[in-house]
Formats: structure tokens, sequence, C-alpha cells
């Protein structure tokens, strides 16, 4: 087995390494009027030092330099699982570019507005059929801000039953914004360990479910990939003692059109636009966390909500039980535009073939890969697949080595030791967006690392080497925060 | 469906390698009694073309923006966007990407994370800023649990004109975890008084909050009001929700500022109807490890070349669950992006040019509406590119008269408070041409 070296890709200096005195890469238009009164000095800055000087020519190559030192969904698998890394149709930017939704002021009177109004509205209700829920807010920004949105609404409901209860139950395979934004709600929040199928302990939930449990935060199917078939029951144990139960919808692009969550018992959940419906991920965000309710919560939804009178759509305040607000306008209307998008271009048979070819696909790299790397849990996989490096053991192996190595291959690795209940978890979720040549090349990869490993265990361990930087040294970056250019000699 | 790549044949062949005959076998898991009977209820499949002239229409159902003059701003500010933002930001490589976990492969969005945090340094004075937040007001909430965790005090005291719909934001999002915020209301004068605020200030204060320029668009005497907050040992946090103004205002570090938080939307993001936009937050060098989002830091690889890895990440909820100091996971990357670009494009000159020419602007409209008969502004004091004026009549009824000749006259400060029925707060920026500023005076005063 012989490392094919080539040489590193080029680099690409800081900014303001760049920046030259004079230069600027826009014009102001000109302004024929007067001047105005200068504003006294106390009020004025100096220049601002070391902000960058530069032609429109270098700002375009330097950040196109930049783009090419990332890996992208457009160029190959990305199979981050519980990120739903799925294609990003063309479409939808182009549509939210539209001059009227782009250029629209979000405090535009609502008759000068009745175009966004009705893709919000619309939207909504798209996402209350999908979800079986009965209402929804496209206020949360992000899935994290839909969790802290839907757990305010739970302690609303509890507060004015006369007693916001203490507890937030959340199982251990849980993702960690759960436990935080139950956090920020002011609750204290208690863990629930799986069974041995990855799933809620029952027995232990009857347990630990009291008087003073608000909401059971749970994630269908869970971050393992598995449906939790007991939760109907789980509802019920929740119901009975008073309590609700809250749905993470990171992994609703499982079961679109195959089941509901709102048929099922949950009282709340959030949706990811930015997994099960398409929007694009954009290095980090923008996303959107909508959080839909049943009927009985509806009071308690963010404001303003949107009405409809006579004269069309408008936001209504109207609503004195609610939580109050999260965003500063109406949530991230851009991202609104592109999933009503996707769901318009696929109806109901589309995207329900989305889901289903997207279990298919998971379940084709489990098939092809297990055995070769350990299958932690063997409940049936929906959308994604948990493998852990412990085949790989003997070899000095660890996951994050096979995730170094896959780079060299081409491939984005997948979200690697999550869940934290599987020891040096490899977590996989192709999505429906690849074929089955694309599947075969990921699996191709994966067992010759398997054979690399046996075979020549320094190479994987010192992978990636034809990325632009190497494995790099996170711990003393960590001890000795640089977290801005200073000025001086450009770094090597 | 046209977004998924497999054909049937190829599907099959899936289904053989699974030895499973139907799909749905799939799905064995999800109990019979769950599973939906019936399609979903939704409008049709619509080819790309369809679909493009279903929402091109329903966007020409918002009002026209080139048709028509805008003098919205309170917190969201049209600007021009040069070119290369949009397209920069629409390669693959950048927007088709995600959270860059893996730094090997992320180097081009972690690069431009640093660049971003440096440049928002730069325009506050201050030592670290995050990769930014989802908004304005998300970042003042999350500004609040950072002076409440740090100074271990419950009150936070909010001088005078700061957005209101930041203010209800915060509310929501803080007073669960027994955060008191006392907002004390502004002079007359439209502004803050050191005095007055001083004078709310105890040993219970974690900060002093304080828009710049504030919400009636007057720019505030920063210095004495942060000197007030460090007297009572409390943070004195800077909101900017109109962050162009910092081309041009002196960087309110300089005035004793220890957070710097708000919204860059202004930066090359467009309105898109109130999101996404660009929360951002900067913080002394000592409140580092508070801050609340991503952060990138440098480092170097064994053969000792530079990259970007995400960094101080022990205070994420990943790692810290219940623990963490925020429970944001995500940031708005492709914002930033546009942020980024756009500070670059423009650059130290240009952004100045852009800032002076903003206020140029609006000082020519403040003087023409203000010679209105009938008409005043309320409020005494320097303005950047907003302001309020006062009309002798009920203002929501003129507002609606002009909109009908496709201008909108800024925003009815009535809808947030009941006592100021005769107030618009009028922004005004370098998209707005002389002529459309006359046009705005003529017509207002035509309609009073």
């Amino acid at each position: 087995m012989s490392v094919e070296r080539v040489p590193p890709k080029r680099r690409e200096g800081l900014l303001f390494d760049k920046s030259v005195a004079g230069k600027r890469g826009c014009d102001v238009p000109e302004w024929d009027g007067p001047a105005g009164a200068a504003l006294e000095a106390r009020f004025l800055r100096d220049e601002i030092p070391g902000f960058p000087e530069l032609s429109e020519r270098e700002v375009v190559r330097h950040f196109t330099r930049l783009s090419k030192l990332n890996y992208a969904n457009d160029e190959g698998l990305y199979p981050l699982g519980s990120c739903t890394m799925k294609y990003n149709p063309k479409v939808n930017e182009k549509v939210a570019r539209l001059e009227g939704f782009a250029e629209a002021h979000p405090l535009l009177p609502e008759e000068a507005a009745q175009g966004s109004l009705q893709v919000m509205a619309d939207l909504e209700k798209y996402l209350c059929e999908i979800t079986g829920m009965d209402a929804f807010t496209l206020q949360p920004a992000a899935g994290a801000q839909g969790e802290l949105t839907g757990i305010k609404m739970v302690r609303a409901y509890h507060e004015s039953r006369g007693n916001p209860r203490q507890v937030v139950l959340i199982p251990d395979s849980a993702h960690g914004t759960n436990p935080a934004s139950a956090h920020l709600c002011g609750y204290r929040v208690e863990e629930i360990a799986s069974n041995e199928r990855g799933c809620v302990h029952l027995g232990e939930l009857k347990e630990r479910v009291r008087e003073d449990v608000a909401v059971l935060m749970l994630t269908n199917p869970n971050t393992l990939g598995v449906f939790e078939n007991e939760i109907g029951e789980i509802c019920r144990i929740l119901h009975e003692a008073g309590g609700l139960v809250y749905l993470d919808g990171a992994n609703l692009n499982a079961f679109v059109g195959i089941a509901r969550p709102g048929d099922m018992g949950v009282d709340v959940m959030h949706s990811n636009l930015h997994k099960t419906f398409s929007t694009p991920h954009g290095g980090g965000g923008p996303g959107s966390g909508p959080v839909g309710v049943k009927e009985f919560l509806a009071r308690f939804l963010p404001v303003p909500r949107l009405v409809r009178a006579e004269a069309g759509w408008s936001w209504s305040r109207d609503f004195p039980d609610s939580i109050g607000k999260v965003h500063s306008f109406h949530g991230n209307f851009g991202m609104h535009v592109r999933a009503a998008a996707y769901i318009l271009a696929n109806g109901s048979a589309g995207l329900k073939e989305m889901a289903e070819t997207a279990v298919l696909n998971a379940n084709y790299l489990r098939k092809k890969l297990e055995g070769t790397y350990h299958l932690p849990y063997d409940s049936p996989s929906l959308h994604e697949v948990i493998f852990s490096d412990r085949n790989l053991e003997p070899y000095g192996v660890k996951t994050l080595d096979v995730a170094k190595r896959l780079m060299d291959y081409g491939f984005h690795p997948p979200t690697i030791y999550f869940p934290l209940i599987v020891k040096g978890a490899l977590m996989i979720e192709p999505t429906e967006s690849e074929g089955i040549e694309e599947l075969d090349a990921f699996v191709d990869a994966m067992l010759r690392i398997a054979r690399e490993a046996a075979e020549d265990p320094e190479m994987v361990r010192s992978a990636p080497h034809t990325t632009p930087v190497g494995r790099l040294d996170e711990a003393s970056a960590a001890r000795r925060p640089v977290l801005r250019w200073k000025g001086g000699k450009p770094s090597p | 469906m046209r977004y998924i790549p497999s054909s049937p044949a190829e599907r099959r062949r899936l289904l053989e390698a699974l030895g499973v005959d139907r799909v749905e076998r799939l799905f064995d898991s999800i109990p019979e009694t769950y599973r939906l009977q019936r399609p979903l209820s939704l409008p049709p499949a619509q080819s790309e073309a369809d679909l493009l002239s279903h929402l091109t229409q329903l966007s020409r159902r918002n009002l026209p923006p080139h048709d028509s003059a805008v003098f919205l701003g309170a917190g969201a500010y049209r600007h021009f966007i040069p070119a290369v933002v949009d397209h920069l930001i629409s390669r693959a490589e950048f927007y088709s990407s995600y959270t860059p976990y893996q730094p090997e492969f992320s180097q081009g969005t972690l690069q431009s994370i640093f660049e971003f945090q440096t440049m928002i340094c730069q325009l506050t004075g201050l030592d670290a800023a995050n990769a930014s937040l989802y908004d304005g007001a998300s970042a003042l909430a999350e500004g609040i649990l950072l002076a409440h965790r740090t100074k271990r005090r419950r009150r936070i005291v909010i001088g005078g004109f700061v957005h209101p719909d930041y203010l209800q934001v915060a509310r929501t999002l803080v007073t669960t975890l027994g955060v008191e915020l006392d907002i004390v209301a502004a002079g007359g004068h439209g502004g803050c008084e050191a005095e007055t605020l001083a004078a709310r200030l105890d040993a219970q204060t974690a900060a002093l909050v304080i828009q710049q320029p504030n919400f009636a668009g007057r720019i505030e005497d920063l210095a004495p009001l942060m000197e007030a907050a460090h007297r009572a040992g409390a943070l004195g946090i800077v909101v900017v929700n109109e962050a162009v103004s910092l081309g041009l205002l002196k960087a309110p570090a300089e005035s004793g500022a220890d957070l710097v938080l708000g919204e860059a939307q202004s930066l090359g993001v467009p309105l898109s109807f109130g999101g996404p936009y660009l929360g951002f937050m900067a913080v002394r060098s000592e409140y580092l490890r508070e801050l609340p989002g991503r952060l990138v830091g440098e480092a170097r690889d064994a053969q000792g070349r530079t990259g970007y890895v995400l960094t101080l990440s022990t205070r994420e909820q990943h790692i810290r669950r219940e623990r963490a100091t925020s429970n944001i996971c995500t940031n708005q990357g492709l914002c930033m992006l546009a942020a980024t670009i756009f500070m670059a494009t423009l650059g130290k000159s240009g952004l100045r040019e852009l800032a002076l020419q903003n206020r140029a602007r609006a000082e020519y409209a403040k003087a023409l509406l203000a010679a209105l008969p009938g008409c005043r502004l309320p409020h005494a004091g320097a303005t950047f590119n907003e302001f309020v004026l006062e009309l002798p009549r009920d203002a929501a009824d003129v507002h609606r008269r002009l909109l009908e000749r496709g201008i909108v006259a800024g925003l009815c400060l009535q809808r947030y408070d009941p006592a100021r029925k005769r107030d618009l707060l009028i922004a005004v920026t370098e998209t707005n041409s002389r002529a459309q500023i006359e046009r705005l005076a003529k017509e207002l005063g035509g309609a009073l």
C-alpha cells in the first residue's frame, strides 16, 4: 500500500496581509446634495486600523481561492449523520432572490407585503399537514432556537395550570442542544438511559416520570437512526402524569409521508428546514427551525401571528398568553421561501419518495459495511446508520483516523463521536440525494480504509495526506486562542 | 422526483442488495397504527418552470421595490450590495457545505470566519468576536446572559431607546432565568441621561445596555454612560443595529464598552423580509471564554503550516450539554460570509464614505421635512441615518396616503408606543436618491 503524495493545495493569505493603502473594491453612488453639518469630533472615529483595502479583482480572487479549500455537497457525498446534507435545488436560490422578496423590508405595511405573507401562511399550512400538528410558528432561526421556543411554550402551559414543574427528561442519545435549551428555560435536566435496542428504556421512563416532570424531549427516529416504536406508550406515560412530549424533528426526513408525529401523541415539535426541506447549510447557517404545536398549545405561540382578514393576511399581536417573541422580525424568511419551493416541487408523492430513498440508501450502506465495521446496535435503521471503530481497535486505528483518511478518497467524513452512547461512533446519513454509484464509491473507500488500517495503520493515523493543511493542533489552539489577525509578519 | 438521482432500475438493485421486495418493508419498525393511510394533502408537484412562475407572481404581490421609495429602517436597512457579494456566496463550495467540523476540508469557511471576527474587532475596537449569532435580538439576549453569568448579578438596566422588538425577544428568552430587566425611559430629548441612569445602577446590576445610534436614530454620548456602568461594577453593553454607522462613529470600545453586539444585516445582507440576518458579538479579552456561539482560532499542523479551527468548543452544548454557555449550535454562516466580502470590497475608505453619505442624505431629508408646516423634530441631538419626525396630525393616516403613491414614509412609532401617534421614524440610506427624498418631502407636505 503506498500513499499517493500529491503536492499540497495552494493556501491563501489573509485579506489583511494583502491590503494595500489606497485600494478600494467598490464605489459609493455620488451624492449631489449638501454634505450637512459635520458631526462633533467626540462622536467620530479615526480610520479603522487594519481594515482591508483591496481592488474588486483581488476580493474575487481571494474568496474564489478560499472556496476551493472547502469540500462541498455539490462536489460529492457529505454523509454527516443527523445533518441531512441533501441536495440544495438551484431554483430555490433563484426564487429566494426574486426582487419582490429579497428587497422587502420586514416592517412594510401588511398591504404592501401580501406576497411574503402568503408564502409564510402556505408554509405553515404545509408543515401542519406534513407533521400532523395544528399550528406552526416560523420565527425560530435554527433548530436550537426552535427547541428553546418549544420548551418555553411547555413552561407557559404548565404555568397556566399553576405550576411550571421542574424537570425535563432527555434520553442519553439526544443532541447536546436539547439539554442546553431545557436549561435555558429554567429546567433541571434528567437523563434517561437507552435500552439494548438504543431506544428509550420504558421501565426507567416509568420510574422517572413524576408530577414535577414538565416534558420529555424525544428525537424520533433517534440519533441512532432507530425509530422509537414505543412512542405511543411513551406519550401515554407522560400525558398520564400531566407532562408533555416534545419531538426534536431533526430526523423528520426519515418518515415524511409515511407517518406523522402529530398522530403519535406528540404535543410540540420543531423541524429543521435546512435538513428535511433542503435549504442550504451555508457553511454553518443560516438555518430555520419552525415549531409546531397541538391546538391546546397554540395560544402560547410567539407573536406576531399571521391571521386571515378580509383584505388578506395580517399580523396579530392579540394573543395575551403568547410566550413573546424569539426573532427580531419574522424568522429567516429567505429560508421559508426555499422550503416552500421544495415542498411544491415535490408534492405528496415526491416527499414520500424522498423519505423512502433516504432510508433505502442508509440501509444499503449498512448492508455493505456491516461486518467490516462494528454495528453497535442492530435495530433496524431508518435514514442513518451508526458504526463504531471497535473492529479497528487491534490496529490502533480510531474513528478520527477513518474520518481523516476518507478525505484522501474525496469524501466528507460522517459525523463522528456522536451519539455519545456509542464509543467511537461513525454516524452516516447519505440522504436520498445519492445514486448507487456514489454510494458504491463511498463503500469502496470505507472498505479500503479498513484494509489499510490492518496493513499500514500509521498511514491511516497520519491522514489526511492530500488536503491543504494536515491535522491541526486543536489543543494548543484552545490553550492560547488567537481569534483575530493583529498585524505583523504573516503566519507560515 | 427530479431531485432524486436513482433510476427505477437502480432502485431495484438497491432493494435486491437488501433482500427486500418493497421499500415499505424498511419502515416495519414504525407501528402500523401510525402509518399514514393516505397521501399528504399538498398542492400537486410543480415543474421548475411552474414553480418559478408561481413564486414570481407571489413576489409581485409585495411592493415593487424599484418603483417605490422606502424610508424604513428600525433595525433593517436597505443598502446597495455589490454584485461580487452574491456572486461569491453563490459558489457551491461555500453555500452547500456545513459547519466546519473537519478543518482540513473546510479551510475556506474557517479562514473567512477568522477574517470576519477580525473585522468585527476592528469596527468595534474590541479584542474578540464570535462567528455570528442569529440576529440582533438574540445577540442582545445572549449578551444579557453573558453579563448575568460573569457578574453573578441579576439586574440589567436598559437605557432609553433600545429597539423595542429586541427588548421583547430578550424578555422572552432571559426572564425565566431570574434576570430582571429594568427599562429606563428615554429623556424628552431622545437620548440617555447619564445621571438618571447612574441612579438606577446598583450592586445587583450586571450590565447597562445602550443602543448606538439609539432606536430614535440619535447618537448617544457613550463615554459617561459606560463610565457610570463601570463605577457600579457593571458591564457596559452597546447595541448596534445599523452597522454601517461603525464606519463613521467612534469605535464603542474607545468609549469604554465591554461588549458590543447587534445586527450586521447592513453589511451586505439583503432585507429579505426580516431574515436571515446576522447577529454579532464582540468582547474585551477577559470575557472571551464566555462568548456564546462558534469561534475560530489559528492553529498549526505537524509541518508548521497555519490553518484555522473551531476552538474553545468546551463552552458549547455538544460537550457541556446543560452546562453550556448557550444552546446556540449554528451561526449565520452564509450571511457572515456575505458581510466579510462586503466589508473587504468597500474597505477602509469605502465604508467611511458610505457612512458619511448615509448621514448626508439623512441630514438633507431631515432639513426638508422639519421645514414642512407643523412638522418638528421632537428630539435634540445629532443623528446618523435615521430620525424621528413629529407631524401636526395622526401619522398613520398620512403614512397610508403616501403608500398609495408608492412611498413608505418610515415607520409609525405608534406601533410601539400608543402615545406616539404623530411620530414617524424615518431612515435614509444611499439607496434613496435626492429625487426620492424631495418627493417624500413634497408628498408628505401635501398630505398634512
